[in-house]
């Protein structure tokens, strides 16, 4: 005999609730956690390194780099002196939940103030699994094209800030960046937008300034829950 | 890509179930994808049917049913289809829309002997 099951469950439930213990996790240790993803080469591993020379002074900083292979990129990181953890996908496009929750051991979170997650380069899987991390951003070069938007829209969506990297780059490149990031708000109006370079250094004081107050935020929660 | 985790968790969940509701074998599977899923329906099904071997739900059939992007406006309350990606309200062009649908990634039910 034939039945019907009806069953009615997201299908990325088990990740769901690992993200969310994660999150569980960085709240207790009062951590700002942020996502960072972006096709290969768009620039995150050299975001995080401006990011750490300009804040490690005031901020503890701690990084998990995700690669489907290599050191490479937690080697770079290593030299400026933060905790860094490296994870290899071993193949797999996108990190998840459980390979974070894994990486924690190697991390002490409460030696650190602000955690960037490295996600694989990737503008398409990334954005469906939530990691427990409190903001996701894209960062987008103007190398790639303004008509990235169009043609992946789930990570314009999913992510809260977006880092346009490379503008030094314009005057050698087809890129209208007024198109970029009206395509990118159409897609998601409340994008915050960072128009930088990661080689002369153009724009970053205001992408570090942003990632002060979210810290302080986070802090300030923290110190409100105790008292 | 990831549509190979995707089915796997497709899988764990029916296999899971099967096992509630004590039944031999799974004919077939109902998922619902959202438009704005970043899932490829034909890398899915492969994906499906290359695990499935050797389980329950062998040569099991996935059905996709994929849902459209729908939003409703936070300024005027109209709901609508999302066209070519602009979020914005058609009615009163207002940029806070509230997305209803066009997310989901969800195992409906099965069919099973």
């Amino acid at each position: 005999m034939t039945v019907k099951v009806p069953v009615v469950r997201d299908i990325l439930e088990a990740n769901e609730r690992l993200a969310e213990d994660n999150r569980r996790v960085f709240r207790d240790a009062g951590l700002f956690v942020i996502n960072l993803m972006s096709g290969p080469g768009a620039g995150k591993t050299s975001l995080l390194e401006r990011t750490i020379d300009a804040l490690r002074q005031e901020i503890r900083i701690g990084v998990i780099e995700g690669d489907i292979q290599s050191s490479y990129d937690a080697e770079r990181i290593g030299q400026k002196g933060v905790q860094v953890v490296q994870l290899n996908t071993g193949g797999s496009c996108h990190l998840d939940g459980n390979m974070i929750k894994s990486s924690l051991e190697a991390l002490d979170l409460n030696q650190l103030d602000l955690l960037m997650v490295e996600n694989v380069g990737n503008l398409v899987c990334p954005a469906e699994f939530n990691l427990g991390e409190d903001m996701k951003a894209m960062i987008l070069s103007v190398a790639e094209g303004d008509d990235k938007p169009l043609k992946y829209p789930l990570m314009f969506q999913e992510s809260q800030v977006l880092v346009i990297n490379k503008i030094d780059l314009l005057p050698y490149v087809d890129c209208d960046v007024g198109k970029m990031k009206e395509r990118a708000l159409q897609l998601n109006v409340n994008l915050e937008i960072f128009e930088v370079s990661c080689r002369t250094g153009e724009g970053l004081d205001f992408w570090f300034d942003w990632l002060r107050s979210q810290v302080r935020e986070r802090k300030a929660e923290l110190d409100g829950t105790k008292t | 890509m990831h549509e190979m985790s995707i089915a796997q968790s497709v899988l764990d969940i029916v296999l899971q179930e099967s096992q509630n509701h004590k039944v031999n074998r799974v004919l077939s599977v109902a998922v619902k994808v959202g438009e704005l899923s970043a899932v490829e329906t034909e890398s899915l099904r492969f994906c499906f049917d290359f695990l499935t071997k050797g389980t329950l739900a062998e040569g099991a059939r996935l059905e996709i049913e994929r849902v459209q992007v729908t939003c409703r406006c936070q300024e005027c309350s109209s709901n609508f289809t999302v066209q070519e990606l602009i979020f914005s309200c058609p009615a009163c062009k207002s940029p806070k829309v509230e997305m209803l649908s066009g997310r989901e990634l969800s195992v409906e039910s099965f069919e099973a002997e």
